[in-house]
């Protein structure tokens, strides 16, 4: 067994009820080896990374590390050992600061002496290029500085394999370039990574080695910089499945939304509030909002929809002023909305689908002298599960028993299918399967060639520029300019992202 | 000035059986657990207390007692609301509604029975400051317990690693168990914590302020100090203040009847239910302003998964 | 090792049997208390549980405490579907009674069929203003409702105390705090002659089936099951909390605020300090009991109401004290919740060992 061999796993097995998802998974990092771990949603990655750092036991299979059987017990283990993990939704505690944060994560004997641990954060964030300041309050921090205290912590507990869990998915492009550099470092002074990603072309720009995993097993190994990203593509979602969408060119007809410096104060203090957001929006286009996540994406989609009454500002729709109106007023206009949580707020969990289509298709005659009339609402759901390949037993089923993907094509058709004028999707794709994702594109390009406009907002950079006709970003709640996608390069994106842009710019663009 | 030395000592010896109960709280929604039980925990604690106290005829086993029933009290709560995840508000209204049962059961052969109980003890030197001395340093001991427990509970709080990790758990579970920390185990802790102070804080009534047991003796009080806990946006300084305050309301009808004003025992006796109310509203009319300190956490049930 | 694993789907089965292997357990736990005070356990449960309805007139007893529980209990299903906490049903109850009785008083010897309804709607707005307290608190001041009705039930309490002790009090009562006894006019009708249960069972029932309506057709049922359920997705749908907030209150202070003025109406015909043994409390036991459904109410009221009987049953035959009833009561509930943990876990019995008890590395990761 070789010496430098950090870590292998062997034919780990982790079944829950109704599915099994890591069916005899092998795998071997390397010491100092950035090694990726691939595949789509639901494929079993998070569920081996939390075998790895001992959230979840295995049902069977063996864990070495440095050549050691092992088994690790809990989280509190798996550090001592020196496994560090970086979760996608960081495990940050917000109205703690930096410092209390990493001393959380510490032996008590070792967080004891809080100056000396603030000495080391500020040592060991300078010397990987991540300055952070270990008293200010995480909840101040934005989202890439955050995902810095998540390595920064790694570091001080001495970890020799870094567990990366869709690190980039937050970050511009311009931190995506800072991280990498980051991460080579740490794999030249022998650090392990672990890089869970879908992003193939990241994977191939930064990885040694990839595990592909499909359904629960390991569908492939490979050098990703020697295989194109497509045959990576392949080893993830197997032969069947469509991975592109084609996307036809978009025929923009005449305006349709104006919105003019919406402002909004949340009253939230770990919230963001919108600052003099104006674009326009025309008939049979797709325009782009990227950005990263709590930049205020979540609140011009409830400005919106009605969901929050912005304090200033004007929204233009259709020729009438829709600003005032409540959300089921704006949705009878015409305004259809897909929000980014899926599960507890585009349907209820604990109810059927069918139930879930009265939620907001009520207006199209579900509804009579204030009584529900089944028949009809049954009609409807079952409309949308035919139309949009919707996988469930029925319209009974509840919504949280389907899969992401499923369930989100059930939500894009049930607006759909009210002829919506104007839809707003915020990060439709995310956690969705491939399949999921492509037929969700093809339902938004449908939309919009029979004649809607929709506003995508996303995280995911590739799946703007394959569908958008225009985009801009938001950042703290401001706007950029909107461009063409096809004269925006994505280093200019990424400094929007950042917030690099004059506001006379953005009210120039706006005007 | 007498008369005022007088109303500010009664002032805190009924607000002490508040403050006790709610520190207990207090740590007990720094965890996210939402207790509905104060009231039920109080009133056994207070029966146990008094029972044991005057089969015993010691004071400090009858503590004891009731120390241990409110614990055992809040651990049924713990297992349903923790273990089990079960509504927390459903469970903490069952254990009021069972501790209330259970109570006058209990109880029951003991009315008209009465005690001597916790006396006043001066301390030395301090009892001497004007007013202030007869205020604070010239009560019974469970006043003065009352003052430790509430240094105790900030300093911990603010000061030492459990209660990083209890802000931690009360904040966030989820990255709490991502952390390694023992989430269900730590919330057992502070559940217990606030049983046991809610059991002092019953035997308080039933041996210090008024030597007997009664029925639903303790007239709301363990309400009170859940909204006492919103009042004090988690904070034991500020907790200390609400609870005098409370403590002036309880006894309003008292010092106004003493002054010779004659209004109806009935109306005057709703004031600390009034104020509570006044007191919510004054606190939540912003809620922006509450949030910084609510225990993100607070009354979500919540399980780790395996 | 027993181990509790979540279902993928809850289970509809233990939804239902939840609740009667709760009163099996609480039957268990009463028979292991009498068997520990000493005292026959068999006949103490048949005291409590069958003696009270063994006749016509017991059976007519149950109604009459079946009625006040029903109506409470259906205005909370209405609240709690909406997941909104209102434990002031008890406030709500006391106010009606009051309510009721003012105007009762007014009307003495007032002979007329227009009476009777003029002191039910009294007692309804009476309960319907008070909860619109808590409302407007919960909507416009952002206050948690659990600590506003708590606060409104004492109040309510210290109300009705000063009215019996004060403006209402029987002047020729013997000092009693109590008031007049009311004129004919203003009394509830029996329901069946030669007893004392009135129409206020009537009420009841039809209320259960208006709620039974109201969640199974209605728009406005479905609307407070997703606020219940998930609040962001009635902000998303648009479905109004303020207003669902309003109705649902509004609806719990006016059916608990007629239950208050059938009390007085009925059996009592004047109005007591203890008017409600806590009705408006045992009524929260009744709804989750019930499982927030108009048939499961039904029953569960039936049971409740004979705890309050089989408690009277208990003191008279057994000389024990009332105070099993609320005993009783706690059990139910306690029980009731921990059995509802098997709606969504299964209990696994695991005793799978691993292969081989490696070593674990590392002493040093110690508990955090």
């Amino acid at each position: 067994m070789s010496a430098t061999q950090r870590l292998k796993l062997e034919n780990i097995v982790k079944e829950y009820p109704g599915c099994r998802a890591n069916d005899g998974i092998d795998l071997i990092v390397e010491a100092g080896e950035i090694h990726a771990l691939l595949g789509e949603n639901g494929a079993g990655k998070s569920t081996l990374m939390k075998v790895i750092y001992g959230l979840v036991q295995p049902d069977e299979g063996q864990m070495f590390w440095n050549g050691k059987p092992v088994q690790v017990a809990n989280p509190a283990e798996a550090r001592g050992m020196g496994i560090g993990m970086v979760f996608q939704h960081f495990s940050l505690f917000e109205t703690l600061t930096v410092a209390e944060n990493i001393a959380l994560g510490l032996p008590a004997y070792e967080a004891r002496d809080r100056a000396k641990l603030e000495e080391r954060i500020r040592e060991v964030s300078a010397h990987y290029g991540m300055a952070l300041d270990p008293r200010r309050y995480v909840s101040t921090l934005s989202v890439g500085e955050r995902q810095r205290v998540e390595i920064v912590r790694c570091l001080i507990q001495e970890s020799t394999l870094l567990i990366l869990d869709e690190p980039t998915s937050v970050l511009t492009p311009q931190e995506v370039t800072t991280l990498f550099a980051t991460l080579r470092k740490l794999s030249a002074e022998g650090c392990s990574i672990l890089f869970i990603s879908h992003k193939l072309e990241e994977v191939r720009a930064l990885c040694d080695n990839a595990t592909v995993l499909r359904h629960g097993r390991v569908s492939g190994d490979c050098r990703p910089a020697e295989i194109s990203a497509t045959d990576i593509a392949r080893l993830m979602v197997g032969e069947d499945t469509p991975i592109s969408t084609r996307v036809t060119s978009a025929q923009p007809g005449e305006l349709l939304l104006e919105a003019k410096n919406l402002s909004w104060r949340c009253d939230d203090p770990f919230g963001t509030s919108l600052n003099k957001v104006s674009f326009n929006l025309r008939r049979g286009e797709i325009v782009g909002i990227a950005g990263v996540a709590g930049n205020g994406q979540d609140e011009l989609l409830k400005a919106l929809s009605g969901e929050v009454r912005v304090d200033a500002g004007s929204l233009e729709f259709d020729g009438r002023r829709i600003e005032t109106l409540t959300p089921d007023q704006r949705r009878g206009s015409g305004v259809a909305i897909v929000p980014e949580e899926r599960l507890g707020r585009g349907a209820v969990p604990g109810m059927t689908l069918a139930d879930n289509a009265l939620l907001t298709a009520s207006g199209q005659g579900l509804v009579q002298k204030g009584m529900i009339r089944f028949g009809r609402v049954r009609e409807f759901c079952r409309n949308v599960i035919d139309r949009f390949d919707v996988r469930c037993n029925g319209e009974t089923s509840t919504a949280g028993s389907l899969s992401g993907g499923n369930l989100q094509k059930y939500i894009i058709g049930r607006e759909a299918l009210q002829n919506p004028k104007l839809l707003v999707a915020s990060h439709p794709t995310w956690g969705v399967d491939v399949g999921s994702a492509v037929a969700i594109h093809e339902a938004l390009i449908r939309l919009r060639d029979e004649g809607a406009a929709i506003l995508l907002i996303s995280e995911d950079l590739d799946e703007l520029y394959q569908l958008c006709n225009r985009m801009g970003a938001l950042c703290g709640g401001r706007l950029s300019p909107l461009a063409e996608a096809s004269d925006l390069s994505i280093e200019q994106l990424g400094q929007w992202m950042a917030g690099e842009f004059g506001s006379e710019e953005a009210s120039h663009v706006a005007a | 000035m007498e008369m005022l030395t007088n109303i500010l000592a009664a002032t805190v010896v009924a607000g002490t059986p508040l403050l006790l109960v709610a520190l207990g709280e207090l740590i007990c929604e720094r965890s996210g657990i939402l207790n509905l039980g104060q009231e039920g925990m109080m009133l056994m604690g207070a029966v146990a207390g008094f029972i044991a106290a005057l089969s015993s005829g010691s004071l400090l086993v009858g503590l004891i007692a009731a120390i241990a029933t409110g614990v055992a009290m809040s651990l049924f709560f713990g297992f349903m609301a923790i273990t089990l995840a079960a509504n927390q508000y459903a469970a903490g209204l069952a254990l009021t509604i069972f501790g209330t049962g259970l109570s006058a059961f209990v109880g029951s052969g003991f009315v008209g029975n009465s005690i001597e109980g916790f006396t006043r003890v001066a301390i030395p030197v301090l009892s001497d400051i004007p007013v202030i001395g007869r205020v604070l340093f010239d009560q019974d001991p469970l006043v003065y317990v009352s003052f430790i427990a509430c240094a105790g509970v900030a300093f911990f709080i603010s000061r030492t690693r459990g209660g990083l990790i209890l802000r931690a758990v009360g904040e966030d579970p989820d990255a709490a168990n991502a952390n390694g920390l023992k989430v269900q185990a730590v919330r057992y802790m502070a559940v217990a914590f606030g049983g046991g102070m809610a059991g002092l804080a019953g035997a308080y009534l039933s041996l210090a302020y008024t030597p007997m047991w009664t029925e639903n003796m303790t007239a709301g009080r363990g309400w009170i100090a859940l909204a006492l806990v919103v009042f004090a946006t988690w904070r034991p300084g500020r907790l200390l203040l609400g609870a005098y305050l409370f403590g002036a309301a309880s006894i309003l009808h008292l010092v106004l009847q003493g002054l010779g004003w004659n209004s109806p025992t009935e109306l005057l006796a709703m004031l600390p239910y009034v104020v509570t109310i006044l007191m919510l509203v004054l606190l939540s009319w912003d809620p922006a302003r509450t949030r910084l300190n609510t225990p993100l956490s607070l009354g979500q049930p919540y399980r780790p998964s395996h | 090792m027993l181990q509790l694993e979540r279902r993928p789907v809850d289970s509809a089965l233990m939804r239902w049997a939840s609740p009667v292997l709760a009163l099996v357990l609480t039957v268990i736990t009463g028979f292991v208390l009498f068997l520990a005070m000493g005292r026959d356990p068999v006949e103490g449960l048949r005291f409590f549980f069958i003696t009270p309805i063994s006749d016509v007139i017991g059976l007519a007893e149950l109604g009459l405490k079946m009625a006040p529980l029903l109506l409470c209990a259906a205005g909370l299903t209405v609240c709690y579907r909406a997941r909104l906490w209102n434990i002031g049903a008890e406030g709500h109850f006391l106010m009606g009674a009051l309510g009721a009785s003012v105007v009762a008083v007014q009307f003495l010897e007032a002979d007329g069929f227009w009476v009777l309804p003029l002191v039910l709607l009294a007692g309804v707005l009476a309960g319907v203003l008070w909860a619109a307290i808590a409302a407007g608190l919960k909507t416009h001041l952002h206050c948690n409702e659990i600590l506003t009705t708590i606060m409104l039930n004492y109040i309510a309490l210290n109300f009705l105390l000063y009215a019996v002790h004060g403006p209402l009090k029987d002047p020729y009562g013997f000092g009693f705090p109590q008031s007049v006894m009311f004129g004919d006019s203003s009394l509830l009708p029996a329901l069946i002659p030669g007893t004392r249960l009135h129409i206020g069972l009537a009420f009841g029932l039809l209320a259960a089936v208006a709620v039974w309506v109201m969640f199974a057709r209605s728009f406005v049922g479905f609307q407070l099951n997703v606020i219940g359920q998930d609040h962001r997705a009635a902000d998303f749908a648009g479905f109004s909390a303020r207003r669902l907030t309003w109705l649902a209150f509004l609806v719990g202070g006016a059916t608990a605020g007629l239950a208050g003025a059938s009390e007085v109406t009925g059996p009592i015909g004047q109005l007591v300090p203890q008017v409600s043994p806590g009705y408006g409390y045992t009524a929260i036991i009744v709804v989750f009991l019930g499982r927030m459904h108009a048939l499961g109410i039904i029953a569960a009221s039936a049971l409740l109401a004979l705890t309050f009987l089989g408690g009277e049953m208990l003191q008279i035959a057994m000389n024990m004290p009332k105070a099993v009833t609320g005993l009783f009561q706690g059990l139910l509930l306690f029980y009731l919740l921990t059995c509802d943990a098997l709606i969504h876990y299964r209990i696994r019995f695991r005793h799978r060992a691993r292969e081989s008890k490696v070593m674990t590395p590392s002493t040093a990761a110690g508990e955090a």
